[in-house]
């Protein structure tokens, strides 16, 4: 049992809680800026970056993809201000043009890319691939201090750990002027924090890790790990740092529960195979926002929210 | 080439035309619908709903199987997935007005949460069928080859009916666009057209499934509409001319794809469609980049021009770089910098109707026409001559700038 | 005085300054303009130092649009900013900022002590950790303001007049030169109203600057001792005694203040 657990299942739960944190973290941010809605146009966005970079590099290795993605996203970011300026368009709405026409750009070109011998199925793109990151290699717990079996390892994990790695290094090293041009933007310019490059920066870095989370749980799912930890964070407490902290909770519970759920659920009501744990997280991670909407302590509203100058 | 014009004229066959013609309503109706949704500010809560159709389409699925009958039945396919996509609107609304989350996390959350429902009984689904292909996942994207004559007549059927009811609804939903609060004070019932409006991009939403899939309805809700406000100030028109652009995408993009069916659909369409966007955005005469660009210039140099000129009046030393460039141009100035014989009448003249303004604004009580101050617009633009002859005699006689 | 220079002054209006490096700030030919039309043009303005000034003009005037423009907090299209003398870049640890509070998300989760200690970014900087000093200097100025109870209150919980004395106590905990405040008094009970204008006269008591975006003209003079009149341009600008002026006031709001409305005013001289 454990053999198998070690060799099936523990890698691609380890990617699972390292991309949901990896995508929470941000997406904590991204929430109180109510640019929530980023996270869906950048999950989308990544997807036509990485393929061009697919296409121009012809493999699928992991720079390429990641400077694609962050084009695609600095691109998408342009065109959206260019829309909201220019044609008096609300933010949604140029949002919602700009990701959905480069979404549709991409797909058209993983079709093309169908009759290449190296190619990304596009049910993985959309969906996601956790279940079969799985270690060949291993053959107990005793495999992690087992250097061979090391090198077998999945590479998804080591990028998506070192993602976690940086994107948490990142938000430590900027907690203070990312919250208070979060809070306060005026002030913070003021002050002489440069809150639009900030602002910038926390797009990029949502975008990297859209991208590394990508392999595990494809395009659209990405949203829900931007979103529904960290919102049901905020109605569990009324201070900044205990949300990160439970953002972080939720993620890895969400990414745990949800794996185990999807691998094994079907095992325990008699059906033979999985389904797709990439969905179950999101599922299990609307679920505890369920929960927290409906009984968390700090669910209600409790001050104004910005009225728009 | 010639299968290209046979599908362009309707006679690849029955099955291409009915897509074909199904497609182009279904632009019209997006395109129409959409322009009301990106005028309301909510143009992404039919992006949370149409995702929010997967998990209704799946479990249809499943109950259709299990009731004996042919699970792909489209009519309750449809059906089902009408019923999830409300539950998902009806989430957002909670969510947004119970907690405080704000609207666009609402969104996203039931974008994603459900997505992933739909995503978990798709391959429950898959488990099931065994090998068989559901060709659930048809929906995601679109894909119109192979289609039963029956579901070819839904679409065009639904699409029509879109068609016919925007038409119906298309004043009080031009009203409520533009202006919801004036169109409640002028007895329309705004909840009721808001409600209908919901149900028509349900609707469209639905019907767009099988051509444009879930995850790209949204473009065509949304590109033709944001499109048609390049070309358009009114409300009405803007309705109007994105249901065209909607059309034409939808037709030109079915056209396409029956010529090529290994290609899904949808990103088909919504390319065309973000092609007559990006034209739009580039050379829109209103409102175009190109447009807009020109129109910062010319501003610029007047308020540079003006500036620079009042400058002079006064007799102060200009360091701003434009600002000498913008003068040195007009011959208003020496390239050392000293006024040339026009600059000084032109920086007199400016100093005068500045100096007329600040008398109006002081004299005058009507400030309709006093508020039109903004540096930039000649005092003889607003008053008459004879307003004007009254500032002359109390401002005196005009100066000359000497150096 | 030649010929060119009474041609100035014979409009009435004062010639234009040159900078001046003793004001606390001193804008130069500023020029803001929102999707092509100017919302301030063209504006010269020097506010002296260790004085109160009030920015004081009709509704769209351009006020806040100024301030925001001065702090770099919107682009500009033209004009000069210089703060103590040296440019704004240089000079902003001299400088504290007190935004309108409508533009704020007061549901955001924070405490009132850590908004006051947002105010000491620049001495924390990226990573500097908060020590008891930091804490008692943030817990004083709440003190100053009135505010001391509430400092682990959550912000959303708090009245208006209540969340504009933190506004403040973040700004005293910069320790600045320079105070710019875009209507402080908006919105606030008289209570609030009072402890804020105690906070400022004190402050320019100390010898630091003041300026501040007023919208009520009948407290002007008592709070003030300096005024700007602006209305998309620079009107009259001055201790009150020679620039609140019932003719500069009327330039300034046009049709807008009927004359009894003006007597009833405490002016300058005429």
């Amino acid at each position: 049992m454990s053999a198998e657990f070690v060799q099936l299942s523990l890698t691609p739960i380890l990617i699972g809680i390292f991309a949901a944190i990896a995508c929470a973290l941000p997406g904590n941010f991204l929430i109180l800026r109510r640019q929530a809605l980023i996270g869906d146009a950048i999950s989308h966005v990544v997807l036509p970056g990485i393929v061009v970079a697919f296409l121009v590099t012809g493999t699928v290795a992991a720079i390429p993809m990641l400077i694609g993605a962050a084009f695609a996203a600095v691109v998408a970011v342009i065109l959206i201000e260019a829309i909201k300026r220019l044609g008096g368009i609300e933010p949604g709405a140029a949002m919602g043009v700009v990701f959905t026409a480069l979404f549709a750009g991409g797909v058209l070109l993983l079709e093309q890319s169908d009759t290449s011998s190296v190619h990304l199925d596009v049910e993985h793109a959309l969906m996601g691939n956790l279940e079969s990151l799985i270690w060949f290699g291993a053959s107990g717990w005793e495999s992690l201090f087992d250097p061979t079996a090391l090198a077998t390892l999945p590479p998804e994990l080591p990028r998506i750990a070192l993602v976690a790695l940086i994107v948490s290094a990142l938000t430590w090293l900027f907690w203070r002027p990312l919250t208070i041009s979060t809070f306060d933007e005026g002030f913070a310019q003021a002050l002489g924090i440069r809150a639009a490059a900030l602002g910038f920066g926390l797009v990029i870095v949502a975008a990297v890790a859209a991208v590394a989370a990508f392999d595990a749980v494809g395009s659209i799912i990405v949203i829900a790990m931007f979103i529904c930890p960290p919102a049901a964070a905020r109605l569990m407490t009324n201070r900044l740092g205990h949300q990160i902290g439970w953002s972080v909770v939720f993620a890895t519970l969400s990414a745990v529960l949800g794996y185990v759920l999807a691998g094994y659920g079907p095992l325990w009501f008699g059906a033979q195979d999985s389904v797709s744990a990439a969905g179950m997280i999101a599922a299990v991670s609307g679920l505890i926002l369920g929960l927290t909407a409906v009984f968390g302590p700090c669910r209600a509203r409790v001050g104004e929210g910005p009225v728009a100058s | 080439m010639s299968a290209i014009w046979q599908a362009l004229t309707f006679q690849a066959g029955y099955n291409a035309t009915l897509v074909t013609l199904g497609a182009l309503l279904l632009g019209f109706a997006a395109g129409a619908v959409g322009s009301f949704m990106v005028l309301r500010k909510r143009a992404l809560v039919s992006d949370a709903m149409a995702h929010a159709t997967l998990p209704g389409v799946g479990i249809a699925f499943i109950l259709m199987v299990a009731l004996g009958g042919e699970g792909r039945n489209l009519a309750g396919l449809l059906a089902g997935s009408a019923i999830t996509a409300g539950l998902g609107l009806l989430c957002v609304d909670w969510i947004t007005r119970h907690t405080r989350l704000a609207k666009d996390a609402a969104i996203g959350a039931v974008l994603s949460v459900f997505f992933g429902l739909g995503v978990v009984i798709l391959t429950l689904i898959q488990t099931m069928e065994g090998g068989r292909q559901a060709g659930l996942e048809g929906f995601l994207l679109g894909s119109t080859a192979g289609m039963l004559y029956a579901d070819a007549m839904v679409i065009a059927g639904g699409g029509a009916l879109a068609v016919l009811a925007v038409w119906l609804l298309r004043r009080p939903m031009t009203m409520v666009a533009f202006d919801a609060g004036f169109a409640q004070a002028m007895g329309i019932n705004v909840r009721g057209v808001d409600l209908a409006m919901m149900v028509l991009v349900m609707g469209v939403t639905v019907i767009g499934l099988k051509i444009v899939g879930l995850i790209l309805i949204v473009a065509l809700l949304i590109i033709p509409a944001v499109t048609a406000r390049f070309w358009t100030e009114r409300a009405g028109a803007m309705l109007w001319i994105a249901g065209i652009l909607g059309a034409v995408a939808g037709y030109l993009g079915a056209v396409l794809s029956t010529v090529a069916p290994a290609m899904p659909t949808g990103p088909i369409i919504v390319l065309i469609a973000a092609g007559l966007f990006l034209f739009s955005l580039l050379f829109a005469p209103l409102r175009g980049v190109a447009a807009a660009l020109i129109r910062h210039q010319r501003f610029q140099a007047r308020v540079h021009r003006r500036q620079g000129l009042l400058a002079l009046a006064r007799l102060e030393p200009i360091h701003d770089p434009l600002t000498l460039r913008t003068l040195r141009r007009a011959g208003l100035i020496r390239p050392d910098g000293v006024a040339t014989d026009a600059g000084r009448a032109e920086a007199a003249r400016a100093a005068r109707d500045e100096r007329r303004w600040d008398m109006a604004r002081a004299a005058h009580q009507d400030t309709a026409l006093t508020g039109r101050y903004d540096g930039l617009t000649p005092i003889d633009a607003v008053f008459t001559r004879d307003q004007i002859a009254g500032f002359d005699r109390l401002i005196g006689p005009p100066q000359e700038v000497r150096p | 005085m030649s010929a060119a220079i009474t041609l100035a002054a014979t409009a009435g209006q004062a010639i234009a300054p040159q900078p001046d490096p003793d004001a606390a700030l001193s804008i130069r030919g500023l020029t803001v303009s929102y999707a092509d039309k100017p919302a301030v043009f063209s504006v010269d303005a020097s506010f002296a130092a260790g004085a109160m000034t009030a920015i004081v003009g009709p509704n769209g005037a351009g006020k806040s649009t100024l301030l925001k423009a001065a702090l770099g907090v919107i682009p500009r299209l033209s004009g000069e900013v210089t703060v103590f003398g040296q440019p704004l870049a240089q000079a902003r640890a001299r400088i504290a900022y007190v935004p309108q509070r409508a533009s704020v998300d007061w549901d955001f989760p924070t405490r009132v002590i850590d908004v006051v200690l947002m105010g000491m970014y620049r001495k924390l900087g990226l990573l500097g950790r908060v020590r008891i000093a930091h804490r008692d200097a943030a817990r004083a100025c709440l003190d100053r303001v009135g505010m001391a109870d509430f400092a682990t209150r959550q912000i959303g919980q708090l009245s208006g007049g209540q969340q504009q004395r933190v506004f403040l106590a973040r700004a005293l905990a910069q320790d600045a030169d320079l105070y710019m405040l875009d209507e402080p008094f908006a919105g606030v009970d008289a209570a609030t109203e009072a402890a804020i204008i105690g906070v400022l006269k004190s402050l320019r008591d100390e010898g630091r600057s003041v300026i501040a975006v007023h919208h009520d003209l009948a407290t002007v003079a008592d709070y003030f001792d300096r005024v700007l009149l602006l209305n998309v341009r620079r009107i009259a600008e001055g201790p009150i005694d020679t620039a609140f002026t019932p003719a500069a006031l009327q330039s300034t709001y046009g049709g807008r203040l009927a004359s009894a409305q003006i007597d009833q005013l405490k002016l300058g001289g005429a």
